[in-house]
């Protein structure tokens, strides 16, 4: 095998067009297409609502409502994609919403903690569980689905119970902003600067990591694509956020959330292993991956998540609901599917997870402008996502 | 085998899968009461014809005709060839475990009254099945508690009760000790007086010269002969199988071993579901740098279990003492495996070595992604350019290193698994069955391989039931019998029969 030489012309020719495949392969895999379909189809349930509404669907108001409401079922969504890709599910997100948002909110009513503590200890008590359950699914074996399951019911129970089945208002006004506020234009405007700087960054320093790696370089298109498209995306919302009353609180969380799953599932060994764990988890084994560490991990993160989401949807209601959360977990497991990740594991993306949250948003607020009544809005949902999933499965045969 | 037409004829087959001409051109037909042995290597086209037959592959995903007693037939699924009387026992077991022997013969067509399952007919029925073929099992036992020769004796009856006149019987003794052996052999016999024609595949040719009347080679997917089997010996056949000189198949080896880098004393491993039980029984080995250590036996005589302990993955309780490069190590699971150096390609790719619908670079980087492409934070330039240099390395035949690997074929599938191994970069590599299911051409890239990894210093531990790769690519043979070494041989003194003989027991070796 030669050595390889200092300058990378030199090497010998790339495998069949190896690296500009990977380009072209990564715009043209199952996932990447399974995204555009998602896009196109978000897009197109956008102008329908847009016609039928007679334009208020996407006014600015409208839109940063739609936004906002897609961040708990988005965060949520976050977290729960990383479970199934691993191969499992967690039921009770709904219940950990409804218990850590209960918490958070009590420590402050009766124990008289500040904003800080009180949102920590909401968000630990996530962690706890998720810690509880994962280790009880990792270690003890047990079925995800019946630990979960089980969680669905002890955790509603607990939160009925330290509640005493009242619903709890929240006193400390700064609670109530995390889920009702805006970012003022400037910090909005300032956001989108830095992230633009961090995507152009990241886009010039793979392309010389690849000219680096003697991999064909990409092109001057291809890199200028690779940084306008995003950058001009994230203007276009900050300044759609901007028009009505600036990017909502809720929206800047489920950004970062989303980006870090990303990261995660993308970027790093960890995310790696969660889709070889679930995609074969015996030849995962095998590889050296300790299962049980990474299932453990991933079910504590969606715990912390599932408090996140739980401290916005509170503060969003301004108080604490004994039913809050209730079904909540269909929904982001619905939003996973929706969004290309397979219940058998090893398949799916925070993308998708999180485009699929945004489309059943848009569908509970489309309808919900037109004032069909929930039943039917339920009806629909779930046609909606049996379609989905149908429609992938059958394409996927064919293959 | 006095009748005068055929009840089987196969005639001009031909299938063909993407890439690959299985079979072509392939005829064999079969008479009452005969034992018709049909031989090949792996890879032959012997279980795609017998697929043929069953109806796996239906009309017309195959070309030419099958005929029964002289009707031309064509099966549109499993169902209708089952109905004609054409019945398989494969090598993997199809019965349901948890599912009694009764319940499992039965599977699918249980005698009913009023539409509910009439269960005193059915154990009868199978009581009766047990007695007429004189096996000692009671019907009523569940199948997961039979030993394997034992779940190989009832998969046969299962296939008998179909009333089958024809039965293909797919490498039958692998998974049986010598007594039901006999016992296999004694049921064949007695079908045979009843008129029912047998195919039988298997590697073990002197079964084949034991049993058959008619002995058919197929190589590379064509048929090469088919000659009464008095008129024929072993050499002959091995030669038809083969096509050229045993020893071209393998490369010549020019190989000279360094110090002992790995020693394994004292192995003992429990069977998970027997407790006291023991599946290997204090055995203790030692390889080389730049040494092939070959591993024989038959199926179930404790091989894959021996590697699996030694790899900290056998799922039952163990004992061992481990030594690398003379050190003591603690192995408890596959990660100190991989962090001594050890590296283990298993038997069966598909279930443990590959997670198939991700990319070649996925899965070759999936054991040392820390070392490969960050311990926290992969970089992926830097992964391409290290699965580059293995694919290249191994000439895997793919588009690219982003084809997903269950569009491979085996032999390249087989290709990816060692080269994820490859990349830790191992001191002592495990290989299982490295080329079951491969074809012949990849068969001799992967024997190349193999050849040069020792020449450049990796001990190699393989455990193979095929003899010829045995004894064609190893320095030195062990062979286990039932959890024991019952032989040692070296390239020099190795014969088929004497590792045979140590196989199946019958002698020791020292």
């Amino acid at each position: 095998m030669s050595t390889p030489t200092k300058t990378p012309v030199e090497r010998p020719p790339m495998t069949a067009d190896l690296a500009p495949a990977g380009t072209r392969k990564a715009l043209f895999s199952a996932s990447a297409i399974r995204s555009y379909t998602m896009v196109i189809a978000l897009v197109a349930v956008w102008i329908i609502f847009t016609a039928i509404t007679d334009g208020i669907f996407l006014e600015a108001r409208n839109f940063s409502n739609l936004m906002r409401q897609t961040a708990v079922t988005g965060i949520l969504a976050v977290g729960m994609v990383m479970v199934i890709i691993a191969g499992h599910i967690d039921l009770s997100v709904g219940s950990l919403v409804g218990v850590t948002g209960m918490c958070a909110v009590l420590t402050q009513a009766t124990l008289g903690w500040g904003l800080v503590p009180s949102l920590l200890a909401g968000l630990f008590l996530g962690l706890v569980i998720g810690a509880l359950q994962g280790s009880l699914v990792a270690y003890g074996k047990i079925p995800s689905f019946i630990v979960t399951l089980g969680g669905l019911l002890a955790w509603r129970g607990a939160t009925k119970g330290i509640s005493e089945g009242n619903t709890v208002p929240i006193q400390v006004v700064a609670f109530k902003r995390i889920g009702q506020a805006y970012l003022p234009a400037t910090a909005g405007w300032i956001l989108a600067a830095v992230a633009i700087a961090i995507i152009l960054w990241l886009t010039l320093r793979r392309a010389s990591s690849r000219k680096q790696h003697g991999l064909v370089p990409w092109s001057a298109a291809s890199i200028a694509a690779r940084i306008i498209i995003p950058s001009a995306l994230i203007l276009g919302l900050v300044v759609a956020f901007n028009n009505y009353a600036g990017v909502p609180i809720p929206v800047v969380i489920l950004i970062a959330v989303a980006l870090a799953g990303a990261f995660i599932t993308q970027n790093t060994t960890f995310g790696r292993y969660l889709y070889a764990i679930g995609g074969n988890s015996e030849a995962a084994r095998l590889s050296g991956i300790n299962l049980k560490s990474h299932v453990l991990a991933t079910f504590c993160i969606l715990g912390v998540l599932a408090g996140i989401s739980g401290i916005i949807y509170t503060a969003r209601v301004g108080a604490a609901a004994p039913d809050a959360g209730t079904l909540l977990e269909l929904d982001a497991i619905a939003a996973c599917v929706i969004g290309g990740a397979s219940l058998m594991g090893g398949r799916g993306t925070v993308f998708g997870a999180c485009l699929g949250a945004l489309f059943m948003a848009s569908l509970d607020n489309g309808m919900s402008l037109k004032n069909v009544p929930d039943f039917i809005q339920d009806i629909v949902k779930g046609g909606i996502l049996v379609s989905a999933v149908g429609l992938d499965f059958i394409g996927r045969r064919r293959d | 085998m006095t009748a005068a037409t055929p009840m089987l004829e196969m005639v001009k087959i031909g299938k063909t899968f993407p890439g690959v001409r299985a079979l072509d051109n392939v005829t064999l037909d079969l008479f009452p009461g005969e034992v018709h042995a049909l031989v090949g290597e792996n890879g032959a086209g012997k279980s795609t014809l017998m697929k043929v037959l069953s109806g796996v592959y239906s009309h017309p995903n195959y070309d030419g005709e099958i005929s029964i007693n002289g009707e031309p037939r064509r099966f549109r699924n499993v169902h209708e060839a089952e109905k004609a009387g054409i019945a398989i026992v494969y090598q993997e077991l199809s019965l349901v475990p948890e599912m009694t022997v009764g319940e499992n013969i039965f599977l699918g067509r249980e005698p009913r009254r009023f539409g509910v399952i009439d269960w005193e007919t059915l154990y009868e029925r199978a009581s009766v099945l047990m007695r007429d073929l004189q096996l000692d099992i009671d019907p009523r036992t569940k199948v997961i508690e039979l030993g394997v020769g034992k779940q190989q004796l009832v998969e046969i009856a299962k296939a008998l009760s179909h009333e089958a006149r024809i039965l293909v019987l797919d490498e039958p003794t692998a998974a049986l000790t010598e007594a039901e052996a006999e016992t296999l052999f004694r049921i064949l016999a007695s079908l045979r007086t009843r008129g029912i024609g047998m195919v039988y595949i298997s590697h073990r040719l002197a079964e084949v010269f034991k049993l058959s009347q008619r002995v058919t080679v197929l190589r590379d997917g064509r048929t090469i002969a088919t000659h009464a089997t008095s008129d024929l010996d072993e050499q002959r056949v091995i030669a038809m199988m083969v096509g050229r000189e045993v020893s071209q198949l393998f490369p010549s080896i020019a190989r000279t071993s360094g110090e002992v880098i790995f020693e394994a004393k004292n192995i003992s491993s429990e069977d998970p579901n027997v407790p006291g039980k023991y599946l290997v029984r204090d055995v203790s080995f030692s390889v080389r740098k730049g040494e092939v250590l070959g591993i024989a036996g038959l199926m179930g005589a404790g091989r894959t279990e021996l590697l699996a302990t030694l790899f900290g993955c056998y799922p039952g309780r163990t004992t061992s003492q481990v030594f690398v490069e003379g050190r003591k190590v603690e192995i408890n699971n596959p990660a100190d495996a991989i962090a001594n150096g050890i590296a283990f390609v298993t038997e069966d790719r598909k279930r443990s070595g590959l997670v198939l619908e991700q990319t070649i670079l996925r899965n070759i980087t999936l054991a040392a992604l820390p070392k490969v492409s960050g311990r926290v934070v992969t970089n992926e330039e830097r992964e391409v350019a290290a699965g580059e240099r293995i694919f290249r390395n191994l000439q895997v035949r793919a588009n690219s290193l982003f084809t997903i690997a269950g569009t491979l074929s085996g032999g390249n599938q087989q290709k990816v698994v060692l080269g994820k191994w490859l990349m830790i970069n191992p001191r002592v590599l495990f290989l299982d069955e490295p080329t079951r299911g491969i074809d012949v051409g990849a068969k001799q890239e992967i024997y190349a391989e193999i050849d040069k990894l020792a020449q450049a210093g990796l001990a190699v531990v393989m455990v193979s039931s095929e003899l010829p790769e045995v004894l064609g690519l190893s320095d030195r043979i062990l062979v286990l019998h039932e959890g024991q070494i019952t032989g040692e041989f070296t390239r020099a003194n190795a014969t088929p029969e004497a590792v045979m003989a140590c196989a199946t027991g019958q002698a020791v070796h020292a």
